[in-house]
Parts: structure tokens; sequence; C-alpha cells
């Protein structure tokens, strides 16, 4: 279970983030969701180590995160992909799962052997067919499309064979069959996975879609959380961020 | 257990042709290592020229820091403008080893190896924090500083004149490096066993870890990459080829000089890394090959040698955009895949 408890994060005057606590249980699909500016984004960057929270507790299964380094973050299970794919432009998808694979396995530092390890290969490979880059496996990511470099970025995440995936708007730059593909790939892996999924949205469609629980952040604090129907009708939500298109006819 | 646990624990019992493939890879590079320095060997036997076993012996040098340089620059985009101060670090610490205590050379060489590494454990603990820029002016700033404990510390480095009276060569096992041929020997020994090392360092985990830091620091970080850690750990590992480098350039030239850890050894080498190209792991070899022979042949009929080097570095920023070895096999590949397609 990832417990926040009080996070706070302030840059000079503003308060990005401001005493957010939330639990998100094993196994869950959250959406997170608010206006631009909400601190959607320095949520994400607090729980993976990429800022350090002023206040509060990042807590992965009773252990403590707040304050530690990215990498520290990665090995206790927590895995990331960006709002732009992050990706490494000069490797091949196979090279690029591969290379992930062995730095989780520590062996990112091996000296004496050839790359690929051999041990590295199944997971990579299982990686590759879930996310349907198998068949790019040796395209440069550089020459992938917007599409395909948003799932490398996934791929690349859930090849450490984290506890928690927290996808920054996984959809972001796509036309809207794109869109509905990616998304539908984060649903069939959360199912297949069984892992605890965070994602930022826009799309309100796709959230009120397949999100069971929806968390609504504004001006760094949270706005109020509960299934779609009930964020669709609270009108406090309909007021700050959804507007009368997505929320419930009063 | 999810399906993703399932691959993991099916990992360990996978792959044997992967490995084998790997092997292959290996043998092959023992296997060209092994017919160049035939080929090398062989050069005394067919040519009695001095001046030939001289420019390989150079090239050795040079190729051994250039390739080293292109460990930081090509595989990990750490621009080093300071790199130059672990080739004037082996050829002073060799000498002055040599000189004072004489011990025996592979002693020399293993306390001169030893020495660098803690020098450039101190110096890439500082450096490899900063980015870019920061990175490269601080290198050279560090080069500064050597080069000017060089120059006022004349009572032990012999200053502005360097180490003069010659190095000692004593013989060991059977080898005498006062005989030119066994001093060139020895020096195409060096140049394959560090380039085979180097291709080794290339080719491992370690090296594609190096390549995803190059492309995406940040993204390394969030999958569980030390990045500062892997920085350093290659930062020392090229100085130590580098020093190398320059304990076979304090053999040839039997001294050492404070030009040796001068700011232009470091531009010499990026130079020549240009030149060859840094995506190709032998084109900082194949730079050194021609900067060598570019100076060795200008310099023979013009003394603005420095107008002709110049315009061969702009024709291979501006023209080729890239190093010769990177044209080539850019070339090569696009050609054959055309080929493929047609086919």
């Amino acid at each position: 279970m990832l417990d926040i408890r009080g996070l706070s994060k302030s840059f000079g005057g503003v308060k990005a983030i401001h005493d957010v606590t939330f639990d998100f249980p094993d196994g869950s699909l959250t959406a997170v969701i608010g206006p631009n500016g909400a601190g959607k984004s320095t949520f994400f960057n607090l729980i993976t180590g990429a800022l350090t929270p002023d206040a509060g507790e990042i807590l992965l299964n009773g252990v403590d995160l707040a304050g530690r380094s990215p990498p520290e973050i990665v090995r206790q299970g927590i895995g990331r992909a960006f709002q732009v794919a992050s990706i490494f432009r000069s490797l091949t998808v196979q090279e690029t799962l591969l290379a992930a694979v062995g730095a989780d396995q520590r062996r990112g530092g091996v000296l004496h052997r050839r790359f690929p390890l051999a041990e590295t290969r199944d997971r990579a490979e299982y990686v590759m067919e879930l996310l349907g880059l198998a068949n790019k496996r040796h395209r440069t990511a550089a020459m992938l499309s917007h599409g395909d470099q948003k799932l490398l970025d996934i791929a690349l995440a859930l090849v450490l064979d984290p506890k928690v995936l927290l996808l920054d708007e996984p959809t972001a730059g796509m036309g809207p069959e794109e869109r509905w593909r990616m998304i539908d790939k984060v649903r069939e892996l959360w199912d297949r996975q069984k892992i605890t999924v965070v994602f930022i949205e826009h799309d309100m469609d796709i959230v009120f879609k397949i999100a069971p629980l929806i968390v609504v952040l504004c001006y760094g604090r949270i706005l109020a959380t509960g299934t779609p129907d009930e964020i669709r009708n609270n009108g406090v939500v309909i007021d700050a961020y959804l507007g009368t298109e997505h929320g419930a006819a009063p | 257990m999810t399906e993703l646990q399932a691959a993991r624990a099916a990992d360990s019992l996978s792959a044997p042709r992967l490995e084998a493939g790997s092997k292959r890879l290996r043998y092959l590079d023992l296997l060209v290592a092994l017919a160049a320095f035939a080929v090398l060997a062989l050069l005394p036997l067919v040519s009695d020229s001095k001046a030939l076993l001289d420019f390989v012996i150079r090239c050795s040098a040079y190729g051994l820091f250039a390739t080293s340089l292109n460990l930081l620059v090509g595989y990990t985009g750490m621009i080093s403008f300071g790199h130059g101060m672990f080739f004037g670090l082996g050829a002073y610490g060799y000498g002055l080893i040599m000189q004072r205590i004489g011990v025996p050379i592979p002693l020399a060489f293993l306390a001169t190896l030893a020495i660098t590494a803690v020098v450039a454990t101190i110096i890439g603990a500082i450096c490899v924090r900063l980015k870019e820029i920061y990175f490269a002016f601080v290198t050279l700033a560090f080069q500064m500083l050597i080069h000017s404990t060089i120059l006022s510390w004349s009572s032990f480095t012999g200053g502005d004149q360097g180490l003069r009276g010659g190095i000692p060569r004593p013989p060991f096992l059977g080898i005498d490096l006062s005989n030119h041929v066994h001093l060139y020997l020895a020096s195409c020994v060096l140049l394959v066993l560090g380039l085979l090392a180097m291709r080794q360092i290339a080719a491992s985990p370690f090296g594609y870890t190096l390549r995803m830091i190059r492309d995406n620091p940040m993204r390394a970080s969030f999958i569980g990459i030390d990045v500062w850690r892997a920085k350093l750990t290659v930062f020392v590992l090229a100085a130590l080829f580098a020093s190398t480098g320059g304990m076979v350039m304090a053999l040839f030239v039997s001294g050492a000089y404070p030009e040796f850890a001068y700011w232009t050894i470091s531009g010499e080498g990026i130079f020549i890394n240009m030149l060859g190209g840094v995506a190709t792991f032998l084109g900082p070899m194949v730079g050194t090959v021609l900067l060598l022979i570019l100076n060795d042949t200008v310099t023979r009929f013009t003394e603005y040698h420095g107008i002709v080097l110049g315009v061969v570095i702009l024709f291979f920023a501006i023209g080729l955009r890239k190093g010769l070895m990177d044209f080539v096999v850019e070339w090569y590949t696009q050609r054959r895949d055309r080929a493929s397609g047609q086919g």
C-alpha cells in the first residue's frame, strides 16, 4: 500500500502541494485529475524523489521514502513514466529493456561480461510482448512513432517489476484513436500485472471510463476523492474543474 | 505471482543462445586483436625504417589516450577538456618513479596506475557532479592546476625543462626497452591490450549503462542507476588508459615534459575524436593515425600547418558533420539496408 501523509512542497511562496494525505490501496487503479497548475506532476515528482518534500511521509508498505534519491525509490518498487516520453534515443527497443533489467538486477556495472546478459532476456521479452513492442525490437528509440515512444517509456518503468506504477499523462500528444489504444494497454497491464497504478489524465472520458478511483487536486490540495459517479456529481469539482460538460447536470 | 515475476523467475533458466552470441563477439574481438598484433609485430621484419616504428609507437601513445577520451565523450557524453592531465600524470609518474626509486619497469607501471587512480578518483568525485560545460571547464581547471604544479615545483619535476637526463630502462624478463624493436613491440602490446580492454568496457553491461547516461541521465536514475557512481567509474577507468598512453610516450622520448600535461594535449584528443568519429569504437584510433600523418606531412611542407589543420577540422565538423569512421560506417549501413530492401 502507498500511503501519503501530510505531504507538502512550496516553491518560494507558492504552495505547490499542501498537506496532501491519501492511501492508494494495493492493486488499485487511480486517476489524479485537476486543472493546470494543480500540482499533479509535482505530486509525482515528490513520490519518485525528483523533488524533496518540505514535510510529510511517503510510505510504501510502511517504509518512508520521503527525501530518498530516485534510484533508491525505484529499488523500493515505484516505477514512473513521464508526460514527455523519456527514453534512450540511441538504443533500440530491445537494448533499452535489456539494459533496464540489467540495472534492476544490479548488473549495470558488470565489466567482465558482454551485453546483453542472458538472465535479462525473459523479462525484457515479456514486457515487449505485453506492450506490443516485440515487432519493433530492433528499431532505435528515436525512430519510433510518438505513441510507441510513450509505450517504451511505460515499458521502461514496467520492466523493473514495480509495486506501484505512476503514469504522467500516458496519452499526452496522441490522436483520438491512438489515445484509446494506449488507455486499453494501461487497463490491460493493470489487469494482468495486479500492481497499483496511478495515472494523471486530462481527458475526462478516459478517466471516467477506466478509473475506479479518482483524486482531484486543485491548488496543491485534495479537492475531492471518490468513484467516477461521486466525482461527476460533486458540485465543488464541477465548479473548480469539470464544468457542466463532464459533470452531472444539476 | 504476477506474470512479470514469472518471467523474472524464468530469466535464470533461459537463453544460453544469447550468452553464446556474446561469447562469439568476444572471440571475434580477440581474433582481430591477435591479427592486428601479428601485422604490427611483422613490421620490423619487412621494413627497416626506424621512422615507421617511431610512428607506430606515437600512434600507440596517442591512440590509447584518444580512445580513453572517447569512453567519456562518445560513450558517456562527458566532454572533458582536461583529460590530458592524466596523460601527463602517466608520463611524469612513471618517469619520476624510475629516476628516483629505480624499481623494475612493470612495478613502476603499476605504481603509476595506482597514483593515477587515486588522483582521478579525487578529481572525478568533484567533476562528475557537474553537467556539460561546467564539467568541461572544471576538468580544464584541474589540468591547468597540474600543469602549473609541474612548472612551479621545479626541484621535483624539472620545471619548464621537464625530466632531464633520460629515464632508466632496466631490462626485465628478457625484455630490454632500450632496444628500439623491443620498445616498439612493448608499445604494440600495450596498445592492443588497452584497446581490447576498452572494447570490453564498451561492449559490457556497464558500457550500455554509460550509453543510457549519455542519452538521458535523468531517466537513467529513474531506472535505478547510480549516475554519479557510474560516471566516476568511467572517469577513473579512462584516466588509467590515458596514463598508460603517457607512460608509452615517456618511454619513447625517455623523458617527461610540461607539454604532456598542457591543455593542448586535451585539445588534440578532442580533435582526434572529431577526426576519427566518436560513434565507432575504432574511430579515435583512425583519428590518431590521420592526425599524426597530417602533422608529420604538413609540417614538412609549410610552417602554417595550424591553418591546414584548422581547414581539416572545419571540413569534418561542417562538411561531414561527423568523424571519418562514423561517416564510413553510416554510409555502409545505408547502402546495405538499401540493398536488402531491394532484395
